[in-house]
């Protein structure tokens, strides 16, 4: 029974990879060949469809609009959860219970039911269609979450390290930059990978904040498949790119995961 | 109820030993008796642990062999050589009861209800634990999930030997040595093997008959409280047992005579001529005196504890503690010392020459 | 810990409190206002106090959605819950294999969600996806954009290919932060497997798993964008999540009050399940 142990994860890696694969082996056919012949691997090795996408502005700027919103929440969550997170785990005031819940309520508000209210609101501030708008949203599901997770890692560390800091004599902004923040390094960067990933996947929001000057690839992509009927090749080789910053996040924070679920409260 | 030998045991945590300090255990060759109260002192890291492991068949030696009661166990696994073990922090089943958790051990070797409900009444009568058996075990104090955690052991009537690891690490100071003295009750009650771990000098003077002490992978005594305390074998076991430990003073071997800092001392054991690339005094602070003639030593600071005063001293061979009455009048600035000769011990490379 | 009470505490707060509010606050206020009035286009609306909400709770529309959504939550926990914790035991605990099964196992979490939708979408086709050929070549009659059945199976399929990392992630790191005595002390006991698992591993993993169940509870009944784009609610409206009918009503028939009477509900639903599931875990660790 041991022997077979690894089985049962294996399976489930190839369980996983599958779709993966047929989306990258989609990418380097054409669109005849994939609508016209089943085959296992690309009969006609392409990369045409690679190169459309970082020829054609407004396939390649999806990717940098993506990346330029993903990045700016991440920035805006992690930094206005910072203090708060310290607030929550280090002191009691007036309200702060209720707060902490109402906060996290926010996770579970479906983004369907924010959908058209942001709409008209974000038109109404004239942010229509910028990576503020939607960094901006994105922050309702992310800043509570941020804040958990922090919370979890700052309560873990001892409040006699802020005290000897005081008596150190160091002040507070110094203590926290120099001292705190780096005690808690592996907490931000978990936060951050958090933070980076529900915002790099989230659509609905994305979609309904943006028209062309910030619209997201995966955006792009819906209409792609709507609008110029099957383009599968195209929709194929994009969607396979959307992959990539998600992957290169993992590798980076690979010895974190496992470790920051543990510690934190995610 | 077993006689536990342990033959040439070797360990090694790595794949390949290229020397010594690859070697968690090296050679440790033991003898305990049946029903008789051993323990097991070295500081952390010195392998005692690993030895406790491989007694208790958690870990596979990489050498040599253990017996029980002269039957080779070597590669049976716990629940086959039927011991018991307590661990450095309570190990208890959360979700169940103190009386499920007592039970636990007889129900996973099939006993029936009837002779399960007389044995955990017994365990918890013993330990205390009658009024809290239906309680869950998680909310009880440390010292009582610790007192699960043995009753667990205890309540098997065919345990060889139980063992115990640093047991009273997480336990109160006020409450640790009403545990210690229930242990030893209890092992005058029920009569088994015990071999208890430990790093502290207090903990295995006071639980066991025979102490071995351990020092980087290797027994460097074993013997009773008494005669680790009186005739250390090993300078490690000199200065680790005892408050404050011996004093280890380098000396010189001339013409069959010690020398310490130009003085001429007799010592218990003899030497004539030394082949050791060091030689070196022993001599506990308790066997030292102030007198009129003798080591010319200055007196630097001294220490009362209450009972006692601790003295440092210094002079031309190196620095001297002294431990005397509380009352004793010490002398200020220089005054001369002597060694009570039937303690005083010379040791070469390490090792007490005899 | 024991906090020091500090009224000050308040000002490292605010902006968060700024930046949530300004995004939860006005939209809902929004959603509030819309829910009790009808709207003739132009700015032009009207009092219609709690109609909208009768109207919903009481539409067979809503009742049929609602069902569907608590129908593929339930069966998506219960795949998703079980198969991550055996995955997560039967992990490698050191060396090689545990940075691959990390990063590996990671991947489908990094997708966006509508590329989740495309990607499944090409594999479950029948003529040219590796699934629904592989499912047609030896003997299914399988066609997920016509058959309501292979919808569903299709579906759930998904959201366990995408979900149930989340629940092995967090499994194995509740059960890494289990100390190696508590194993050699069951061994020694004569604890069977199953044991180990029941008295000591489940009890040990019992925070991060409330907290996978109210992850995954939450963002299946919030679900949108995959089964969206996989199979677009249908055939019919098989496969219609609340969310899926409420932005069809929203955007699509432009029935703003009825939409945002839904959306309250929809909203106090989850808060509700939430709630009252967070309770009853702390009650049970209050208790021991």
């Amino acid at each position: 029974m041991k022997k077979y142990k690894w089985l049962i994860p294996t399976l489930y890696i190839v369980f996983l990879m599958l779709p993966i694969y047929w989306l990258i082996n989609m990418s380097f056919k054409t669109t005849t060949e994939i609508i016209n012949t089943y085959s296992l691997w690309p009969q006609k090795f392409t990369t045409e469809n690679y190169v459309k996408i970082f020829t054609d502005s407004t396939w390649y700027m999806g990717y940098v609009n993506s990346i330029t919103y993903t990045v700016f929440n991440t920035i805006l969550s992690v930094a206005a959860a910072l203090p708060a997170a310290y607030a929550f785990s280090r002191y009691k005031f007036l309200g702060d219970k209720h707060l902490f819940f109402w906060l996290l309520t926010n996770r579970m508000a479906p983004p369907a039911v924010f959908a058209l209210p942001f709409f008209q609101f974000y038109s109404s501030v004239n942010l229509f269609d910028t990576h503020i708008a939607v960094a901006l949203s994105h922050c309702l599901f992310n800043i509570p979450l941020a804040v958990w997770i922090l919370e979890g890692f700052m309560s873990a560390v001892p409040k006699e390290l802020d005290e000897t800091a005081y008596v150190d004599g160091y002040s507070f902004g110094r203590f926290f930059f120099k001292i705190f923040v780096p005690t808690i390094a592996a907490g931000i960067g978990i936060t951050m990978f958090f933070c980076f990933m529900f915002s790099w996947v989230e659509l609905l929001l994305a979609k309904t904040l943006t028209a062309t000057a910030a619209k997201p690839i995966a955006a792009t992509m819906t209409r792609t498949a709507s609008t110029s009927g099957y383009e599968l090749g195209l929709l194929a080789a994009a969607g396979t790119l959307t992959i990539i910053p998600g992957a290169i996040v993992i590798y980076f924070v690979k010895n974190y995961i496992a470790k920051g679920f543990a510690m934190g409260r995610v | 109820m077993a006689k536990v030998t342990l033959k040439n045991l070797s360990h090694s945590y790595l794949e390949k030993q290229n020397n010594n300090a690859d070697w968690a255990l090296r050679d440790i060759s033991i003898d305990w008796k049946d029903s008789g109260a051993y323990a097991l002192l070295g500081p952390s890291g010195c392998g005692k642990t690993t030895l406790l492991n491989i007694v208790s068949g958690l870990l596979k030696p990489t050498k040599g062999n253990v017996l029980f009661d002269d039957k080779d166990v070597t590669t049976l696994n716990p629940v086959e050589r039927d011991i018991a073990q307590i661990f450095q922090f309570p190990v208890i089943y959360d979700t169940m009861s103190v009386y499920d958790n007592l039970a636990f051990p007889l129900k996973n070797r099939g006993l029936s209800d009837g002779e399960i409900a007389s044995k955990v009444k017994e365990i918890a009568e013993m330990l205390e634990l009658t009024s809290t058996l239906k309680n869950r075990a998680s909310g009880l104090t440390a010292d009582g999930k610790q007192k699960i955690s043995l009753g667990r052991g205890l309540v098997r009537s065919d345990v060889n030997v139980i063992m115990f690891d640093e047991p009273l690490t997480v336990i109160d100071p006020h409450l640790k040595w009403v545990l210690r003295s229930k242990l030893k009750e209890l092992h005058q009650k029920i009569n088994r093997t015990m071999i208890y771990v430990t790093h502290d000098q207090t903990e295995a003077l006071t639980f066991a008959d025979q102490v071995v002490v351990m020092h980087e992978g290797q027994i460097v005594q074993t013997g009773t409280p008494v005669e680790l305390f009186e005739k250390p074998k090993h300078t490690f076991v000199g200065h680790f047992i005892g408050s404050p430990g011996m004093n280890i003073l380098p000396c010189e071997i001339k013409n069959g005579e010690v020398n310490f800092g130009g003085q001429k001392i007799s010592s218990h054991n003899a030497i004539k001529k030394s082949n050791f690339s060091k030689t070196q005094i022993g001599i506990r602070p308790e066997f030292i005196n102030f007198s009129k003639e003798g080591i010319p030593v200055k007196i630097k600071r001294v220490s009362n504890t209450g009972r006692h005063k601790i003295i440092d001293t210094e002079c031309t061979g190196g620095n001297i503690k002294i431990l005397s009455n509380a009352s004793t009048e010490i002398p200020s600035g220089s005054t001369h010392v002597t060694f009570n000769k039937k303690f005083t011990y010379i040791y070469g490379d390490n090792w007490i020459i005899e | 810990m024991n906090k020091t009470i500090n009224q000050k505490a308040w000002l490292f707060v605010i902006p968060v409190f700024v930046l949530v509010a300004f995004n939860a606050a006005i939209p809902l206020m929004t959603v509030v206002n819309y829910s009790f009035q009808e709207t003739f286009g132009n700015n032009v609306f009207a009092w219609e106090g709690t109609r909208w909400f009768k109207q919903i709770l009481l539409s067979e529309r809503f009742h049929a959605a609602l069902g569907r959504q608590i129908a593929f939550t339930f069966i998506i926990l219960l795949i998703q819950i079980p198969l991550g914790i055996g995955i997560a035991l039967t992990m490698p605990k050191k060396g090689w294999g545990v940075p691959v099964c990390l990063i590996l196992m990671s991947m489908p979490l990094l997708i966006p969600w509508n590329v989740v939708g495309a990607m499944w979408n090409i594999f479950a086709l029948p003529d040219i996806g590796f699934l629904g050929y592989t499912l047609n070549a030896i003997g299914f009659d399988y066609n997920f954009t016509q058959q309501p059945g292979d919808a569903w199976f299709t579906t759930i399929l998904m959201d366990v290919w995408h979900w149930t990392s989340l629940v092995v992630l967090l499994s194995y790191a509740g059960l890494n932060s289990i100390q190696p005595a508590y194993y050699q002390a069951a061994e020694i006991d004569g604890a069977s497997r199953w044991a180990i698992f029941r008295y000591i591993e489940l009890p040990k993993m019992k925070k991060v798993l409330t907290l996978a169940i109210l992850l995954r509870f939450m963002d299946s009944f919030m679900i949108y964008t995959e089964p969206f784009v996989l199979t677009g609610g249908g055939p019919g409206n098989t496969t219609a999540f609340l969310s899926i009918d409420l932005v069809k009503m929203a955007l699509g028939q432009f029935d703003l009050g009825p939409a945002a009477a839904m959306s309250l509900i929809y909203f106090f639903i989850v808060l509700l399940v939430c709630w009252v599931f967070y309770n009853l875990m702390m009650k049970n660790e209050a208790r021991s």
